[in-house]
């Protein structure tokens, strides 16, 4: 075959074989050294004393305490976000009204924000000293350095994810569906529950799916509000920077390996996902 | 039911969507709101099934003040332009929505629902395909489907917003000759929306010429025809017999340029 027939069978996009190659052996290689080896990592250190040293520190009574609280703390983030992202999304996606552009920046805020400041925010309202201290104090509520100062500023850093994949799939799919149902005699809650839900189902779980994976991981905004309290209100990131400070490494990576097993099942959920319902998802981000 | 609507206004930030438009539809009716693209026809339906708020005016189902009812107390059929089918539902879940949605007293029994929805997917026409979801229907099968979902609760009037925008021109005459035959099998009082002259003078028994909001002339097809009340009527009536305007395209489309 001629050169020339070569070059015309090529589509017009692609580049020569050895740039093709170039490219993706520099794309492999940044995800060796930044994802693969870290991770790779992580497993090794966790295991460097031994199966027993690693279940041994799992077991370990703080340990199980931050693996709860952090449990329990994502929970309570995610079900705030889930009604919250609908919400939004709904307000957004089906009405009119002024000032729609600066809450979907607002929404985004917490991407832009520091997650220090978002924990400090919450020092300065709810702390000892903060604006509502007093009163919380004298009615014996304790937000700050307990469950309640864990989930706000979890819910803080982590409201953009639900209402970040819902607004453009609901912009996309309009109301006209909802209006049937309501001209058929269906109460608003009645269109909600059995058309409005259903039609999002997919990219709702996606959504709660990211909210989570970074309710989990969330290190920095939880930090500030924790107070570190072992056994008390440490949740797993803030575990495993307590443990690796002692010098205990094995059982630090023992902690920090769950959550990297965490990350791979939200991968693996989020590619069976992407594959079972592309299309809806691909829809969410406007190129079918 | 006969439909009075009096002096009904409506405006979108100033423009004036419906002025003051006034009509009677006589019980039985098969009525056609022709008009361009903005004349305010799907206004004035959306109006009539309770989706569209109005300003003034008022809507009477028979001797009922319609003004007053929410969209589901007026029970009215809306078939959307795009049919808005529930995609999650098979067909048969979407014929008999309406009946399941009713309040536990006024609910009939499971097997009373799934007999109705399955008579009326035969009265459309589709029997045998109540397993089947929209995605898996034609265009003119969709449409059958949101006909039979809006028959399924009874409608004191029956709207259909451009019932035949979507289709191509084959599926659409063939489907023309049949709800005319529907219509005139059920009885139901009928307002349809349309921009294709052809196919309101030829499917209504009577035709609302509408422009800028305002009924230009209300009449038979013939009389639309042959006396034309507005030099509006005589043009669009004459200008879109000489070539056909394009189907309106849906809402969540990018318009294409189109090749002359």
């Amino acid at each position: 075959m001629s050169a020339a027939a070569l070059r015309t069978q090529r589509s017009v996009t692609s580049e020569p074989a050895i740039v093709r190659w170039l490219l993706i052996a520099i794309v492999l290689a940044f995800l060796a050294v930044f994802l693969l080896l870290p991770f790779i990592a992580v497993f090794v250190q966790a295991f460097a004393s031994g199966a027993k040293a690693y279940f041994a520190a799992l077991h370990d009574a703080d340990a199980l305490a931050a693996i709860k609280l952090t449990l329990i703390t994502a929970f309570f983030a995610v079900l705030l976000n889930t009604v919250f992202g609908i919400a939004a999304a709904w307000a957004i996606a089906k009405f009119e009204f002024r000032g729609k552009n600066f809450l979907i920046t607002l929404i985004d805020l917490p991407f832009s924000v520091s997650p220090v400041i978002a924990g400090l925010v919450f020092i300065l309202l709810f702390g000892s000293r903060g604006w509502f201290g007093g009163w919380l104090s004298e009615h014996d509520v304790k937000i700050v350095f307990a469950l309640p100062g864990l989930v706000l500023a979890t819910v803080f850093v982590t409201f953009p994810f639900v209402a970040r994949e819902l607004i453009p799939l609901m912009q996309a799919q309009g109301s006209d569906e909802e209006y049937a149902a309501l001209t058929l005699g269906a109460s608003g809650w009645q269109m909600f529950w059995r058309v409005t839900l259903p039609n999002i189902r997919w990219g709702l779980l996606y959504g709660i799916l990211l909210c989570n994976a970074r309710a989990m991981g969330e290190f920095g905004a939880v930090s500030v509000v924790s107070g570190h309290i072992r056994g008390v209100s440490n949740t797993m990131p803030l575990h495993v920077e307590v443990l690796y400070n002692d010098y205990k490494f094995a059982a630090a990576f023992a902690v920090a390996s769950l959550l990297a097993l965490l990350a791979f099942v939200t991968l693996g959920l989020k590619t069976l996902l992407e594959w079972r319902h592309g299309d809806e998802l691909a829809a969410l981000r406007g190129h079918r | 039911m006969k439909i009075s609507i009096r002096n009904l206004c409506k405006s979108f930030s100033d423009v004036a969507a419906i002025d003051a438009i006034s009509l009677d539809i006589a019980s039985g009716e098969l009525l056609a709101l022709l008009g361009p693209s903005g004349s305010g026809k799907t206004t004035l339906l959306r109006a009539i099934a309770g989706l569209e708020p109005i300003d003034h005016g008022r809507i009477l189902f028979g001797e009922i003040d319609a003004t007053r009812l929410s969209v589901q107390e007026r029970r009215v059929g809306f078939v959307f332009q795009q049919y808005a089918l529930f995609k999650h539902m098979d067909v048969l879940d979407n014929i008999t929505f309406g009946l399941r949605v009713r309040k536990r007293r006024d609910r009939p029994a499971r097997e009373e629902i799934r007999r109705r929805g399955l008579e009326l997917l035969d009265l459309v026409q589709l029997a045998g395909l109540e397993a089947r979801y929209p995605n898996q229907l034609s265009g003119g099968q969709r449409q059958r489907v949101a006909l039979a979902r809006a028959l399924a609760i009874e409608p004191r009037v029956l709207l259909l917003d451009e019932p035949f925008g979507a289709l191509d021109a084959k599926v659409r005459k063939e489907l023309r000759v049949w709800l005319r035959q529907l219509h005139d099998e059920t009885g139901y009082t009928t307002i349809f929306v349309t921009h294709d002259q052809e196919e309101a003078l030829d499917l209504a028994d009577r035709v609302v010429v509408m422009n800028a909001g305002r009924v230009e002339q209300v009449d038979t097809p013939e009389g639309i025809r042959q006396r034309p009340a507005t030099p509006f009527v005589a043009d669009f009536i004459e200008s879109s017999r000489r070539d056909e305007p394009p189907p309106t395209p849906p809402s969540n489309v990018t318009p294409f340029v189109r090749a002359v």
